[in-house]
């Protein structure tokens, strides 16, 4: 699975950073959302799924490979 | 029942937690889920078209495997009989039931005002927004100030009325309910103070004073109602929203989330209902959750409420419960610059953080004060207090 992240919809809420800190970060000049790692290990995804739920911009997707 | 994000995420939630049967999804608008704070931000600026609002594409929809129906409101509840009845006469089973029915806006008095709460309601105005064009937005909240911003951006005439002395003190405090209302006076948006409006009349608003105030279009934006007529006879606790206990359970395998519920919310010790697009996904979840969990591995719902809000080029950021305060410090920044962060203090308690201009990473700390409920004269500096003060 790959983490695809629509940058021009994200509100930089951070929601993502705290729900998986691993695959995601924050911009320090505006706060939007870095995709840190792009196929995340499995033992990562319930983070990413759960980042993905709370999103409030629904910017975040995961694209089968 | 309620096909919006709540509902999409409890949907969601209930099939990656292993739920395999029959999932049903009722939504009273006409389309598959979609997200609301675009509509008085990008969508109302048309700088996106409906399709941004999208919330899944129909193939992730598939894989939830729904029976989803839409433009069909629910119209009542038997708990008795575990069955919700809808607006098209049929009657849904149910083992087990999310309330997610939201919110509709309170209105005014009078005909021809427009309201922001739906994908229509929205376009409508946008239609309306053409440069030289007289909007009167009444109410001052969040909502009406983000509106009457991008009015403004289209070259709208814009006249923001609001009841209270200062805009949004309730929710964020006098000092900065004062420095967000700058903003509006700063851009040439005619914001009025401590006026209140009793009717939409033909050719605008008519003031309590009995002063019309003539605006080619009105917008209403004074809050919301929750949509819990459809509940009345249920035997459900309803006030303001729908009563629930700190798992979001109002009776037996019955669970509210969202705009709708008012659940007792144990991080801050109180019932709240809340309004953010952040809270409905995650108290969606939260409900969803629980619902499937046995009855003693479920877990109280205690989240630290966020919202955002876009006015003119300022983002302003909340975490906590700000809401009856007794004290706001800016601890970072400076408020007439509109870059800082100011925390708020209930009790004893760090309950609150508000941040415009700062990095993400300078509110970020103060969330987590604020999740473990630290004690206010250990998390904010004693200068900064003094100076406060003083």
């Amino acid at each position: 699975m790959r983490v695809e992240l629509d940058e021009p919809k994200c509100v930089a809420s951070g929601q993502c950073v705290m729900a998986s800190p691993e695959v995601f970060d924050q911009r320090d000049e505006d706060g939007v959302a870095i995709l840190l790692v792009e196929h995340p290990a499995d033992d990562l995804m319930d983070g990413v799924r759960e980042a993905i739920a709370v999103c409030p911009a629904a910017a975040i997707r995961l694209v089968e490979q | 029942m309620g096909a919006s994000a709540t509902g999409l995420a409890a949907a969601e939630t209930l099939r990656r937690e292993g739920y395999d049967g029959t999932l049903t999804l009722v939504g009273d608008e006409p389309h598959a889920p979609y997200d609301r704070p675009p509509l008085s931000k990008q969508l109302l600026a048309a700088e996106w078209d409906t399709d941004r609002l999208t919330l899944r594409t129909p193939a992730d929809l598939d894989v939830l495997d729904l029976d989803l129906r839409l433009g069909t409101a629910a119209t009542g509840l038997d708990l008795p009989a575990h069955e919700v009845r809808l607006a098209d006469g049929s009657t849904v089973p149910y083992d087990g039931l999310v309330i997610a029915t939201g919110v509709r806006p309170r209105r005014l008095p009078g005909e021809g005002a427009h309201v922001l709460r739906t994908l229509e309601d929205a376009l409508t105005l946008r239609d309306r927004l053409t440069p030289g064009r007289r909007l009167v937005v009444v109410g001052a909240g969040f909502l009406g100030a983000e509106a009457a911003a991008v009015a403004w951006r289209l070259g709208a005439q814009v006249t923001l009325l609001e009841p209270a002395p200062v805009p949004l003190a309730h929710a964020v405090g006098a000092e900065v309910g004062a420095m967000l209302s700058r903003a509006h006076l700063d851009h040439g948006v005619d914001l009025r103070t401590g006026v209140t409006v009793t009717e939409v009349t033909e050719d605008g608003v008519r003031l309590a004073d009995g002063e019309v105030i003539e605006a080619h279009e009105v917008l209403v934006a004074i809050g919301s109602v929750p949509n819990t007529e459809w509940l009345a006879d249920s035997g459900l606790g309803v006030g303001d929203g729908v009563v629930c206990d700190e798992h979001c359970e109002a009776a037996r395998n019955v669970y509210a989330a969202g705009d709708v519920a008012r659940w007792y919310n144990p991080l801050f010790g109180t019932a709240m209902r809340i309004e953010h697009r952040t809270h409905a996904a995650e108290q969606g979840m939260a409900a969803a959750r629980n619902l499937l969990a046995a009855r003693e591995a479920r877990k109280p719902f205690a989240p630290v409420p966020y919202f955002w809000s876009d006015q003119y080029d300022m983002k302003v950021q909340a975490y906590g419960y700000l809401r009856g305060h007794d004290e706001v410090a800016v601890v970072d920044g400076d408020l007439a610059e509109r870059r800082f962060v100011a925390v708020y203090r209930t009790g004893d308690r760090v309950t609150g953080a508000l941040a415009a201009g700062m990095p993400p990473k300078a509110i970020r700390q103060w969330r987590q004060a604020i999740a473990v409920g630290a004690a206010w004269s250990e998390a904010v500096p004693t200068e900064l207090e003094e100076a406060h003060h003083g």
